[in-house]
């Protein structure tokens, strides 16, 4: 015997048969969902990160303050790479007998690669799109620069030994955010104007960057090259090291989607376990025949596994067919909210459908699918005797590691995954403990009632095992939607809550303390809510823990940088509101004049600085010691102004500092802006407005993904709905027959099963809120770390909706049997 | 003999069972409702295990092989006839009947199985579903079904019980015709007495003991 041959004939029996339809529909749809979702969120997330590339105005940067060595440049012509360069340096320009220092940008064709360049033709005009660049012989400005040297439009500058006419006002250039507190407003001109100015001297204080762009494996492979090249002096730049609110914004984002893939993952595996165990079921007898015709109990499992795994197949190959239509409707619905083209499906979600559609029959279906070789053959006499009940350690082990394997792959996350599934195991435990606890509390009910209800009452209690199976069932599904239905608007809000319509867009540094009650003042009579003036020290770094500091210890790059470049430090009585303390206390009023630090805890982690640990600044030639005395967590997307190290007043205040402010300001003041300006020339200021659109515009596409999402977790929960309704199929159908062979009306019936299903999806609903809570309030505190909240509309949601819905899915899926003659359905059986 | 442990005790179904049948032999066994002639026939299958004494199938004693080396023993040599007719519902007559001469390792199971069909006068229903079959059809391809690895026993549980008179009759007729050409063992689990009279020997379960019939 061929048990692959036969495997495939029974299945194609199987699917004639309708026995395989429930598990091959859980199947496609669990590998439906993962393959759109995967392919979805892979494109998604590709598109945002290549949104967010535009950061670096290109894929990957390289900084070095001499011109790029050939080779590097070489490399990326080798390799076919978009390539653009541009140098930054500071300036001075004359007009009008005046001069102004200035940031001086040179940009070559083809930059940016990455994003667009934002112009107005005049202060009055509206704000454009451009693919254009400065042209020779002009110069393209600030707007801030135009009040601050009375000049206009046409006007002319002397940069160096040559003259540029003002053309354009540069609003908006992608990679400007990644260097955010420059302090001399933008001159931008062409590249090929810098050689005649004369500026570029050996002492020339110029930063040269290289800009490259490319498909993902492109650059991936380009810098490890550039990495393996070790070449001193020059610094590779790609969106991860670039600024941290975007870095953050896109994590987090991320995050929500894959979040929300993991659980149509969760319900789909709940789908295909209770298939599997009706399948069971229900090919017993083909089990007990065969081994009574003489298959050995091997040949029986090989047959089954074989059955499975062609079904596992083939509904993977369908289910991904189905995801890739999917995503492909979805990205052409939300397409256009990308400025920059989504990328082409990769591969990798398709390979990836292939191995969940596997592992979810591994997991899921494999042990209960085992146990029918262990079906006594007896059974083709005796019809009681089925197959043995399933080994709980195998099943939880084959549950545990599948689904392992599944969420942290899908998620990459190893602490989300965990909690998943502890999550998901405890809420499994509660629900079979709290069910079996119901049913038998409702035995004792069905006595003391009469007609429908007390048919409705049995119905739940006549199989405890199948009644169990099924509030489980349902219970996991209400719950895993009802975390997503609080991730999606609670968690989701919250998110977008932490930027607010209203946070900071406008930076105000290098204010001079004499300065301070004079913007203070000129600011609030504007209408201005401030949230402080902040004392801001130049210091370097020289020591911790008595270990001279120097970028040769660290290998991060990140931490070489941070380890040769001077800090802003603060000093403050209290944390910043959006400050977290994680390790160690904030100062009280009576320890204001200790020698202590705060450090924020991502540079305490890269530089390596323990919390005790002795820091030894240097502030204009002056060595300030401190010891670091607690550790905080900063949301750096919050706009606000914050530090990386604060200080004790009393160790800082006597130290050289200028003042910094953050304001949110509307385009209605923007004169404001302007008046201060003039009057306090000293002061820079820095509008964030261009970048804080860009972070809101991927919190809002992420949000559009993550709801998009929530639908294909829907529709898997409607397969839970669906399977667990099934569970009871073969009992509904025998004793409806004999119900109404004896007499018992449809309309009874008809009330019995409402009566049945809705009280288990009642149950099931009330049991899930309490999980959904529990598991929630997890999520907030210890993934997403957002403020958490009771939701008690939620509870009713869940209890009404699971009553609901349950008990009119039940109606729908009994349907066929109430109104067929039950002579028809006896024959059947 | 074959008792059970339940909560009242224990129970015991069969007590003095002294069977021996020889090649070509037809005996029926006849008992009320639930006087254990199933079980009886489970034990004689090797379907489930005596709790003493022995059952010898093809001169090997039973309780010497595991559950593996019964259903080895039964392969092609067993065939089985159910009240219900127990076929696979999505397979066709023709498939249902090559099902056991796959599982026997048989050379060309689809040329036999053809055979053994139209010997059960169904030449013309190989490509039929069961549910296309009318009863009596159903239960001639179970004997097809049955005869088709040419066992050396055939175990019947009430194969006309399910059929009206005249189908159940021309059911039996195949089921001794089918036996006598094939000099197959039958072991024929009845409550009717017509149907018992066709065997060589009648014999009675009462009270969990086997007796001829006096």
């Amino acid at each position: 015997m061929n048990p692959l041959y036969l495997a495939l004939r029974l299945l194609r029996r199987d699917w004639r048969a309708g026995e395989l339809r429930l598990l091959a529909t859980a199947l496609v749809i669990a590998v439906a969902s993962v393959t759109s979702v995967g392919f979805f969120t892979d494109r998604i997330e590709r598109a945002m990160e290549r949104q967010a590339t535009e950061v670096l105005a290109a894929d990957l940067r390289i900084e070095s303050n001499q011109p790029l060595p050939d080779s590097v440049i070489r490399e990326a012509e080798r390799r076919q790479l978009d390539q653009a360069s541009t140098l930054s340096f500071p300036s001075v320009i004359l007009s009008k007998g005046a001069t102004q220092l200035v940031q001086i940008k040179a940009v070559s064709d083809h930059y940016p690669l990455r994003g667009h360049l934002r112009i107005r033709d005049s202060v009055t005009s509206q704000e454009n799109i451009t693919s254009l660049l400065p042209g020779p012989g002009e110069a393209w400005l600030e707007e801030r620069l135009l009040p601050l040297m009375g000049l206009a439009m046409g006007d002319t500058i002397k940069l160096g030994q040559s003259a540029f006419t003002i053309s354009r006002i540069i609003t908006y250039e992608p990679d400007r955010s990644a260097n955010l507190f420059q302090l001399a407003p933008r001159v931008m001109i062409g590249l090929n104007d810098i050689e005649k100015t004369g500026l570029l001297g050996p002492a020339s204080r110029v930063r040269h960057y290289f800009l490259v762009a490319g498909s993902p494996s492109q650059m991936s492979h380009y810098k490890t090259w550039l990495e393996q090249l070790n070449q001193s002096g020059i610094q590779i730049e790609d969106i991860r090291a670039a600024r941290p609110e975007l870095r953050l914004a896109l994590e987090q984002g991320g995050r929500f989607l894959r979040l929300a893939a993991a659980t149509a993952i969760l319900l789909c595996v709940v789908a295909v376990a209770l298939s599997s165990r009706r399948f069971v079921e229900r090919q017993s007898d083909t089990s007990a025949l065969l081994r009574c015709l003489g298959a050995r109990r091997r040949q029986v499992g090989q047959i089954f596994i074989l059955r499975l795994l062609s079904l596992g197949v083939i509904a993977s190959l369908v289910g991904v067919l189905l995801g890739l239509v999917v995503q492909a409707l979805l990205i052409h619905l939300i397409g256009q909210w990308f400025t920059s083209q989504i990328p082409a499906p990769s591969a990798w979600p398709l390979v990836s459908g292939l191995i969940t559609g596997i592992l979810v029959l591994i997991g899921f279906s494999l042990p209960a699918i085992l146990r029918l070789s262990e079906v006594p053959p007896l059974r083709v006499f005796r019809r009681h005797l089925g197959a043995p009940p399933i080994s709980y350690r195998l099943f939880l082990g084959a549950a545990i590691i599948s689904l392992g394997i599944l969420l942290i792959w899908q998620i990459g996350d190893d602490l989300l995954a965990f909690q998943l599934i502890t999550g998901l195991l405890v809420g499994m435990g509660i629900l079979l403990i709290v069910s079996r606890l119901l049913v038998h509390l409702l035995t004792p009910l069905r006595n003391r009632t009469a007609g429908s209800w007390r048919y409705g009452l049995s119905s739940l209690s006549r199989n405890p095992a199948t009644t169990s199976v099924q509030l489980t069932g349902f219970g996991l599904g209400i719950t895993v939607l009802l975390l997503l239905a609080i991730v999606r608007v609670d968690l989701l809000s919250n998110w977008r809550d932490a930027l607010p319509e209203n946070s900071p867009n406008q930076f105000l540094i290098n204010i001079q303390p004499d300065e301070v009650e004079g913007v203070r003042k000129l600011l609030i009579e504007g209408g201005i809510k401030l949230t402080g003036l902040f004392p801001m020290i130049r210091g370097r770094l020289i020591s911790i823990d008595g270990h001279q500091v120097s970028s040769d210890d660290y290998d991060n790059p990140r931490a070489q940088r941070l380890s040769t470049r001077d800090f802003n430090v603060s000093h403050a009585t209290q944390p910043q509101s959006d400050n977290r303390i994680v390790a160690g206390h904030w100062w009280s009023e009576t320890e204001w004049n200790e020698p202590w630090f705060s450090v924020e805890q991502g540079l305490a982690e890269t530089l390596g600085i323990p919390l005790g640990a002795e820091l030894v600044f240097e502030v204009a030639g002056r060595k300030i010691t401190g010891r670091v005395v607690n550790l905080r967590s900063v949301e750096w997307d919050s706009f606000n102004v914050n530090f990386f190290v604060v200080g004790t007043p009393g160790l800082m205040l006597d130290q050289p500092a200028t003042y910094i402010t953050s304001f949110y300001l509307t385009d209605e003041k923007r004169h404001l802006l302007h008046r201060l300006i003039q009057t306090y020339p000293s002061i820079t200021a820095l509008d964030v407005t261009a970048l804080m659109q860009q972070i809101r515009a991927i919190m809002d596409r992420g949000a559009l993904a993550v709801e998009s999402v929530f639908l294909f977790t829907l529709a898997a929960g409607l397969i839970v709905l669906y399977a667990g309704i099934q569970a009871s199929h073969e009992l509904r159908v025998q004793e409806t027959a004999i119900l109404r062979t004896l007499g018992l009306s449809r309309s009874r019936l008809v009330i019995s099963a409402l009566l049945e299903f809705s009280l288990l999806g009642g149950l099931a609903g009330l049991i899930a809120a309490v999980l959904a809570s529990a598991i929630s309030y997890s999520l907030a505190n210890a993934v997403f770390n957002l403020p958490w909240q009771l939701n008690f509309s939620m509870w009713s949601i869940a209890l009404l909706g699971g009553g609901l819905g349950v008990g009119s899915a039940g109606i729908v899926a009994s349907w066929p049997l109430l109104n067929t003659p039950p002579l028809v359905v006896m024959r059947k059986m | 003999m074959k008792f059970v442990e339940t909560a009242e005790g224990r129970l015991d179904i069969l007590l003095q069972i002294d069977l021996q049948v020889s090649s070509g032999e037809a005996v029926a066994i006849l008992g009320a409702s639930g006087s254990g002639k199933s079980t009886l026939l489970g034990l004689l299958a090797g379907l489930d295990e005596a709790s003493a004494g022995e059952v010898r199938l093809f001169d090997t004693p039973l309780s010497s092989l595991d559950e593996d080396g019964r259903a080895t023993l039964r392969a092609g040599k067993v065939g089985f006839v159910f009240q219900s007719f127990q076929l696979l519902s999505g397979m066709t007559a023709l498939e249902n009947v090559m099902l056991p001469l796959e599982l026997a390792g048989h050379e060309s199971p689809e040329q036999a199985a053809k055979e053994a069909l139209s010997q059960a006068g169904l030449a013309r229903r190989l490509h039929h579903y069961p549910s296309q079959l009318s009863g009596g059809e159903q239960q001639r391809v179970a004997l097809a079904r049955a005869f088709a690895p040419n066992p050396k026993i055939l175990f019947a549980d009430e194969p006309t019980a399910n059929l009206d008179a005249h189908t159940g009759e021309r059911v039996a007729e195949l089921l001794f015709k089918l036996q006598e050409q094939s000099n197959t063992v039958l072991i024929l689990v009845t409550h009717d007495e017509m149907l018992a009279r066709r065997c060589d020997r009648r014999l009675y379960l009462r009270e969990g003991c086997l007796e001829a019939e006096a």
